[in-house]
């Protein structure tokens, strides 16, 4: 197979996964993919004509909770691990 | 000669149901709770926190699609949307691309006297995000995730609008529904519906749609007028200029009444949309669809016409009545109670809507017993009350719910209505006042009102004018005949 | 007589419960033992010592008092450390969640703690349970306490080998491509991993949500029996949880093995498989078949496909589920980043190892725009079909029998090198995860360098007791599996 994952496949899939390989760690990691894709390639072998793609193993549906308010104040538990924070919210680089 | 252009507007419009708790955990969606104070492990995106759906979200939603004539997918899933904000605390939405829960369905309205069909494409079930505000002193954002969670429904139309005027039509249009059904107060300012507008323009007469944005963030019906007239001019300027229109994610400032493209070389718009392993499928049955059409309130068209048939009200009438489902039910209620439809509807019309407006309330928040109303308009019509009083004791129904009868008492406005009072005290004037009898037998109709006034004074103003005109009438023919004789 | 690090957990609860032996004395001589093979073997990333005197106390008391009623009760554990403890850290072995203490504890540990067990600690891992040797993790790595030269295997390498060496009777591990069952077989104890939707994820630090099980690992198929009990059931707060009864699972001990039928695939003992293990697998069979089980080799189809369907939804679901460590909520955030999408993928870069950063990212690849259709898509159609090929095999076979990995466990640092090579080696579990299958793993002997081989009993799916009984059977045949001498 040859090189499907060019330059700029690279550099979209690591802008979809917010990570910024060093330039050595993405040389390996695309002959490491790349190599695991030609593996993969195996499936085409498999005819899946007219067979529906598989999601849930169990078969069980409707699968629902009731509108009753369970949960009171999280404010101290969800900011006890935060990274940095400020007047009960979490605290980011600016957005705007 | 300058050319001729037709607007091509579809609309995504989020709208926040009224549920008690958020879509996937038993957080309250309650507004303006202290920021991140309805927050559990689910809506704040913990590792190992997983989600479970909502009935009345599933329920909710297929109120609203079969209202929009939409069909059903009876097998419907979630999906995920991915793309990293840190107001989305898993960097993924859970939402339904690819069996979402209704499709191709329509809306239809009158815009300036013409009925209008806008075609619905497909409406679905996602979660709200968080809110991100500004923090000047550190120049940073502050997350809070109250929000976080909160269910809506996402209605996309097709491109089936050409004025502003349209896409507001479609949009009372659309609020009116929701609140008949209950499943959301759509209220703009506070963000509980929201529309995004996909615009574009063509060369008139053309088939072929042209390059379209998307604008975001129009919280009034003004905003969306003013972005809709905005876009359509920055559009065709470029076109007129020969330059393209590029296809972009705008966000309308209301504040400067312009649009501005988003674009940022971060912003991926690959959200790799995948069935969420998480949540088992929704399967809608016949039954339970059943159900729910049987549960679909009557909408305002249908009801309009009942109360005109049913309670020959005006088309004017029946028009505000059925503005608001709270208010026609409210309509109803108390017309059937106290018997005067007319009476009811003038009361609720020009006392009640003109003391809401003086509250800034919506009619929704009308929360007093229909008994009372119903109660006050009797005492009227017997009369019991003076108008004026009246007004007073309903503006007192309205704010603090009170019973009228003992707030009359109370407040003695109540008329006396024993009728052997009245009748002494007409025999007592007519005797204490021969001259005047006299007088007004002669003709002098105005002595009339003299003897009036005379019975009111006895009566130390608890009685009804109209009544005490009666009264005094009867007394006179019979006066009358006896001497005759 | 036994020492009671040598005893297995269903033993040690039996005489707990008789008074025999108070919760205390099984407390201290785990963790003198902990306090012995520790220094080498480094199962351990968080020891549970806050509260363990109280604790110890509490449940004590609720066993005169009657409290607990199952078979566990006062008998030490530990939990691998993707599942969520509160107030105990739990990392993933990560460096991205290196002080992360959750505020809630898993469902699972949550039914431990009502059945009375006692949480010694958490155990190592690879790296977000993605490797099959422990060596991925950010911390340290274990030994296999057989052998401290070569790997405990992995995901659950700390929680198999603990057991092991007796640190611990009894530990919960997770299990989304083999995670609990071949490092079982790697370190001579037995593991289970149960039907998908039989034990609650709630709390479970998702790897691929589809796939991802918690599971019991213990001394023998009684010690998983035993602890399945304790922690499956229905659960409100995981949607994918499922309500079906299981029976009582103890009395399948003297089930036995009559009218039992029994397969074995022949593409699982091919020429990929060490020939120890082959012998070991297939010496099991006979002896099944000598105790009265009807076995017969068959031939399984698909088996080119399970690897290719298996990584293309694990790396998908794993690119999504690990999104949300981006340094905003909790873990770790790069110092240096300013601006936020350089403190995303700052965050990420340093935050993640080599191995979960491929994941990620061929997990991107083939979600991504382009690309969804020929292989997302694909794997699930292909994942259809072998769900399909397994329905049709337990129509002739109550159990299929296999090995638990092709070989037996390879030395410490020989595998990162070659990921696809690796991935390879998981060719026997992971059907398993992808058509949502029980299956145990129990040791069945020893390759020339004695080191411990594992056998798979894998079943329909909720037929745990199916499995189990059959385990436990051969267990009886087989005779008594020594443990490891810690060398
Ligand atoms: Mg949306
Ligand atoms: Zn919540």
């Amino acid at each position: 197979m040859g090189k499907r994952i060019d330059d700029a496949v690279m550099d979209n899939v690591e802008l979809l996964a917010k990570l910024s390989l060093g330039s050595e760690e993405r040389e390996k990691v695309r002959g490491e993919m790349e190599q695991i894709l030609d593996y993969v390639e195996k499936l085409n072998e498999l005819d899946t004509d007219g067979v529906d793609p598989l999601v849930h193993i169990l078969d069980e549906v409707n699968v629902f909770r009731e509108d009753v308010e369970t949960n009171g104040d999280g404010r101290e538990d969800a900011l006890a691990n935060a990274p940095k924070s400020k007047d009960g919210q979490y605290m980011v680089p600016k957005t705007f | 000669m300058a050319k001729q252009y037709e607007t091509v507007i579809g609309l995504e419009v989020h709208v926040e149901l009224s549920t008690k708790t958020k879509i996937f955990c038993g957080c309250s969606t309650k507004f303006g709770g202290r920021p991140n104070t309805h927050t559990c492990p689910v809506c704040t995106g913990m590792p190992g926190a997983l989600p479970v759906l909502n009935r009345k979200v599933a329920e909710y939603a297929l109120k609203l699609g079969i209202a929009l004539n939409c069909e059903i997918n009876q097998y419907c899933r979630f999906d995920r949307k991915n793309y990293f904000y840190p107001d989305n605390p898993q960097n993924y939405q859970i939402s339904q691309l690819y069996l979402p829960v209704c499709h191709d369905g329509f809306l239809e309205f009158f815009v300036s006297g013409e009925k209008k069909r806008v075609r619905i494409h497909e409406m679905h079930m996602e979660e709200d995000a968080g809110k991100l505000i500004h923090d000047e002193w550190e120049d940073s954002s502050l997350v809070d995730y109250n929000r976080s969670g909160v269910p809506l429904l996402e209605i996309v139309s097709e491109p089936d609008m050409r004025t502003a005027e349209e896409v507001i039509a479609y949009l009372e249009k659309l609020r009116m529904i929701c609140r008949y059904l209950g499943v959301s107060d759509c209220r703009l300012q506070e963000g509980s519906m929201r529309a995004d507008v996909n615009l574009s323009v063509r060369e008139a007469g053309s088939k072929k749609l042209g390059i379209r944005t998307e604008m975001k963030n129009l919280n009034s019906f003004k905003a969306v007028t003013h972005a809709i007239e905005g876009e359509r001019e920055r559009q065709i300027e470029l076109l007129n200029e020969h330059r393209e229109v590029v296809q972009e994610t705008r966000r309308w400032d209301d504040n400067k009444e312009a649009s501005y493209g988003m674009r940022s070389k971060e912003d991926a718009k690959d959200y790799r949309y995948f069935p969420d392993p998480d949540l088992q499928p929704v399967v809608i049955s016949d039954e339970w669809l059943e159900a729910l059409r049987r549960e679909q309130p009557e909408f305002q068209e249908e009801r309009k016409q009942r109360f005109r048939d049913t309670y020959g009200l005006s088309e004017y009438d029946a028009g505000i009545l059925t503005q608001s489902r709270h208010l026609a039910d409210l309509f109803e209620t108390v017309a059937d109670l106290s018997g005067f439809p007319k009476k009811t509807a003038n009361w609720l019309m020009v006392e009640g809507l003109r003391i809401l407006k003086e509250m800034g309330m919506e009619p929704e928040e009308l929360s007093f017993t229909p008994e009372h109303l119903a109660v006050l308009i009797q005492a009227v019509e017997r009369g019991e009350i003076h108008h004026a009083n009246a007004r007073l004791v309903f503006e007192q129904i309205l704010e603090a719910d009170v019973e009228p009868l003992g707030f009359m008492e109370e407040h003695g406005m109540r008329i006396v209505m024993d009728d052997g009072a009245l009748t002494a005290a007409v025999e007592e004037v007519l005797k204490e006042n021969p001259k005047a009898v006299e007088e007004y037998r002669s003709g002098k109709e105005k002595v009339f009102g003299f003897l009036v006034g005379q019975v009111m004074k006895k009566m130390k103003g608890k009685a009804d004018p109209g009544k005490v005109n009666e009264a005094l009438k009867k007394a006179e023919d019979s006066l009358l005949l006896i001497r005759q004789r | 007589m036994k020492k009671l690090y040598q005893m297995s957990a269903v033993e040690l609860g039996r005489q707990i419960r008789t008074g025999e032996l108070i919760v205390k004395e099984a407390v201290d001589s785990c963790l003198e033992r902990i306090n012995e093979a520790e220094p080498h073997l480094h199962a351990f990333l968080a020891r549970n010592e806050k509260g363990l005197e109280e604790r110890i106390c509490e449940v004590e008391e609720g066993i005169r008092k009657g409290r607990y009623h199952g078979p566990l009760a006062g008998v030490p554990a530990a939990v691998k450390d993707n599942i969520c403890t509160r107030g105990i850290p739990t990392t993933c072995a990560s460096k991205m969640l290196e002080h992360f203490v959750p505020s809630f504890d898993a469902e699972a540990v949550r039914r431990m703690e009502d059945a009375g067990m006692i949480l010694l600690g958490k155990t190592n891992m690879d790296e977000f349970a993605m490797g099959s040797t422990t060596e991925t993790s950010y911390f340290q790595t274990t030994v296999n306490p057989w052998n401290r030269e070569h790997v405990p295997g992995g995901s659950s390498g700390g929680s198999c080998a603990a057991v092991a060496a007796g640190e611990v009777p009894a530990a919960l591990g997770s299990d989304t491509g083999g995670s609990i069952r071949q490092p079982a077989s790697y370190c001579g104890v037995c593991g289970l991993k149960p039907t998908y939707g039989r034990v609650s994820r709630y709390g479970l630090i998702a790897y691929a949500s589809s796939l991802d099980q918690i599971g019991p690992v213990g001394k023998t198929a009684a010690d998983c029996a035993a602890l399945f009990e304790v922690i499956a059931g229905k659960d409100e707060k995981d949607s994918t949880s499922s309500g079906k009864p299981f029976e009582a699972t103890q009395e399948l001990i003297s089930g036995g093995l009559q009218g039992m039928r029994i397969g074995v695939p022949e593409e699982l003992l091919g020429e990929g498989t060490q020939e120890e293990v082959r012998n070991a697998v297939w010496k099991g069979a006979q002896m099944m078949k000598e105790g009265g089980a009807r076995v017969e080799f068959f031939s399984l189809g698909l088996t080119d496909y399970l690897i290719p369907a298996y990584y293309i939804i694990a790396c998908a679901e794993a690119s999504s589920n690990l999104e949300r460590f981006d340094g905003v909520k909790y873990g770790y955030r790069s110092p240096e980043a300013s601006e936020l999408h350089e403190m995303y993928r700052k965050s990420r870069q340093e935050g993640f190892g080599s191995e979960v950063k491929r994941r990620i990212l061929l997990g991107s690849f083939v979600l991504s725009s382009g690309y969804y259709d020929a292989y997302y898509l694909k794997a699930l159609k292909a994942k259809a079909l072998i769900k399909k090929e397994f329905d049709r095999v337990f129509e002739r076979y109550d159990c299929i029998l296999a090995p638990a990995a092709p070989a037996t466990a390879p030395k410490l640092g020989t595998s990162l090198s070659d990921p696809l090579k690796m991935y390879l080696s998981d060719i026997d579990t992971v059907a398993v995860n992808l058509c949502g299958l029980p299956a145990v793993s129990v040791p069945c002997g020893l390759d020339r360098e004695g080191l411990p081989i594992g056998m798979q009993v894998i079943g329909n799916c909720f037929r745990e007791k199916e499995i189990l009984r059959t385990a436990a059977a051969y267990e009886a045949l087989r005779g008594e599996f020594p443990m490891a001498q810690l060398q």
